[in-house]
């Protein structure tokens, strides 16, 4: 998994609440069983006019003029603002590849959803979440042209050029997952014993568990 | 110390311990898979030289994915026409083979939607740790089992540890005092509750459903109820152990027996909260008041009930609220005012993890015998083979067809029309499942949720009904 420490991108606005993970990427590209190839789709229903399905090519399609991000201040964006609820939905991990595929390395938002949360944990995309003030700030500011922030991981903060700064809480272990990078199963095997020896117990309490 | 709750008890009971990172892990009893969302973990798990666990703690099925007209279905999964689904299934068929999982293909009689076979074999069990790669994994907490929808790297980490790696949530009760009346349903119940609470409001938390009303559901009537505390923004949906759950699973093919049963019974009986058990939210609701309910946007809470008009964003004191209402009109086609049953419909969908069990499929014929359809489509689609024999076993399925409505083979299908079940643009349709988000029922598609009885007067009334003014 890609790790995270220090950021600084171009910011895009979302600026719907509830953002759900059937519009992060539809479903018809949900068929595929790779784990790339989502970027084009990113927001398909919002970002092209035409339908979108599998293996359609880019220059078939018809770009939306009026979905934020096609616009041309927002080319190149890597990190979203965003409105209360975004992921919610389905636990399709291929929203988080989507967006991580299209370019966006960190999303803040008011709050987002626990399925989708851990999904870009184990994926290296960071999630701050601030308070609805702060994000309206942030939204007023991304209307100036080239705004940037940098989010700096280890310090739970996010700067503006101009020296403006948000701090975010985050989770111990979602903090160092992010900043290591490790492996998760790894991480987990490393406990092998113990999910051994918990299992034997487990076995002799409810023996029906293990039937099959 | 005060008691524990529901979700404490089975959490302590798989608890394996702390990793390295602080992060906790916690013992998967059982996990589900389907096609959509686990040949990236088998993948994975290849590439890394691993292997399952515990096999036999998995058990998967196609649905998603999985035409349900017959012709399609006869020749196996050769016979999907779609291409690019047919390779997703055959992914998951060669998966199990390899890894050795036990798969119901797609002609197996006990094929069937993830969360309707879990239920159905027993191999959902009380105080269970289950896992699946798909959000209304909820579902199966009806059983008090704690149930969880997963990402696809969780897909991964379960199949190689047999344990999730994980914070614990809050504890959330809803309270649910009263006695639904007639021809309103479990489905009317939680479209109420999540209409009450919002689509965040159990964000962070494993929501307890209790109250008269939730002990005087059948299992089916509970399973619909947890199925939709995702779309509460709950981690998982829970109802205590009594009869009506033992009932339920005796005699299931993958339930104990004999001794085993009776243990299982004496563990099982200790699966409530404790009375001083101090939950960190708690909400009460009536069931005595409650009518039908209709979504009437493009989020599961932007609900009224079936005698009501389509609410007036301007109304709204919250700028953000009248945005989302505003577009979700839009999106909808719907002018502020219009009675919900002078609403046309293209289409009725019944089926669904959330309402395609044997109950929901009696509701519906129960509305639909005698009557026409009026809409130019109405798919009903079995949960599961099994629920499809049972349903033409009671001659349901002559019902449903002499009313003008298809008979199809089971699976996921205009539940979020990966297949070519679906609608297409402007078209609206009431709709049994869980999800009216854009375009999930088909690109443009428009979706009313409802409960089986409310459907099925749907279809046959052609617009949004009201199914108490059509009884049985
Ligand atoms: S029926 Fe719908 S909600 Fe349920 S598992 Fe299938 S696609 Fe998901």
């Amino acid at each position: 998994m890609e790790s995270f420490d220090i950021h600084k991108g171009l910011v895009a606005p979302m600026d719907r609440a509830n953002v759900d993970t059937d519009q992060i990427i539809p479903k018809q590209f949900l068929k595929s069983i790779r784990r790339t190839g989502f970027g084009d789709n990113l927001f398909d229903a919002w970002r092209y006019l035409d339908e979108g399905d599998m293996g359609k090519t880019l220059n078939e399609r018809q770009l939306n003029p009026d979905f934020v991000l096609n616009a041309a201040r927002y080319q190149g964006a890597s990190i979203l603002i965003a409105r209360d609820n975004f992921g919610c939905g389905s636990s399709r991990e291929h929203a988080v590849w989507a967006l991580m595929e299209y370019g966006f390395r960190c999303v803040i938002a008011p709050s987002f959803a626990d399925i989708f949360s851990t999904n870009s944990a184990n994926n290296g995309l960071l999630l701050v979440v601030l308070a609805a003030d702060e994000i309206d700030a942030l939204f007023e500011r991304v209307q100036a042209r080239g705004f940037e922030l940098e989010v700096d991981l280890q310090r739970q903060c996010v700067t503006a050029d101009d020296g403006a700064s948000w701090r975010f809480d985050i989770g111990r272990q979602h903090k160092q997952r992010l900043l290591s990078g490790l492996d998760d199963i790894g991480l987990s095997l490393e406990c092998e014993a113990a999910i051994r020896a918990f299992e034997q117990q487990h076995r002799q309490r409810a023996p029906w568990v293990f039937q099959t | 110390m005060g008691g524990k709750t529901l979700y404490d008890k089975i959490w302590d009971a798989h608890w394996v311990g702390e990793r390295a990172d602080g992060m906790g892990l916690m013992y998967v009893d059982r996990h589900l898979l389907h096609e959509v969302t686990s040949p990236q973990a088998f993948e994975g798990l290849r590439l890394a030289g691993r292997a399952p666990w515990r096999t036999g703690a998995n058990l998967a099925t196609p649905d998603h994915n999985v035409p349900t007209v017959r012709s399609e279905r006869v020749t196996g999964v050769e016979g999907i026409a779609d291409e690019v689904a047919r390779i997703q299934v055959e992914t998951l068929d060669a998966n199990c083979r390899d890894f050795g999982i036990e798969e119901f293909g797609i002609n197996d009689v006990r094929q069937g939607i993830v969360h309707v076979i879990g239920p159905e074999q027993g191999a959902t069990l009380p105080g269970m740790t289950i896992v699946c790669g798909d959000s209304h994994t909820s579902t199966h907490g009806a059983f008090a089992a704690l149930a969880q929808g997963i990402g696809t790297s969780e897909v991964e980490h379960v199949l190689a540890t047999q344990c999730l790696a994980q914070a614990k949530s809050g504890n959330m009760r809803i309270e649910i005092e009263g006695e639904l009346g007639d021809g309103v349903h479990a489905k009317d119940l939680i479209l109420a509750v999540i209409r009450h609470i919002g689509t965040a409001g159990a964000t962070g938390h494993v929501i307890e459903f209790t109250g008269s009303a939730v002990r005087a559901l059948s299992m089916e009537g509970r399973m619909t109820l947890c199925n939709m505390s995702i779309e509460a923004g709950g981690r998982a949906g829970l109802v205590a152990v009594d009869d009506t759950t033992l009932d339920y699973v005796a005699g299931r093919p993958m339930a104990p027996s004999g001794d085993d049963w009776s243990a299982a019974v004496t563990y099982w009986k200790t699966l409530h909260s404790d009375a001083d058990a101090r939950f960190d939210h708690e909400v009460r609701m009536d069931a005595g008041k409650l009518t039908p309910q209709v979504s009437w946007g493009t989020s599961p809470e932007l609900v009224v009930n079936i005698d009501e008009g389509v609410p007036d964003p301007a109304a709204l004191e919250d700028p953000i609220k009248a945005e989302v209402a505003s577009r979700a009109l839009d999106y909808m086609g719907l002018e502020p005012g219009t009675p919900m049953t002078q609403i046309a419909l293209d289409k009725v969908f019944i089926g669904s993890c959330t309402n395609a069990r044997i109950e929901d499929l009696r509701i519906a014929a129960g509305i639909a015998r005698g009557r026409k359809v009026r809409v130019p489509q109405a798919l009903v689609v079995p949960g599961s083979g099994l629920v499809k024999r049972q349903a033409e076993e009671e001659g349901l399925d002559r019902v449903f067809v002499d009313a003008g409505f298809e008979w199809r083979e089971p699976g996921c299908s205009m539940c979020l029309a990966m297949n070519a079940d679906r609608l297409y643009q402007g078209e609206r349709c009431a709709s049994t499942s869980n999800r009216n988000f854009e375009g999930r029922q088909g690109h443009g598609g428009r979706t009313h949720l409802v409960s089986p009885a409310t459907a099925a007067a749907s279809a046959v009334a052609g617009y949004l009904a009201d199914p108490r003014e059509m009884a049985a």
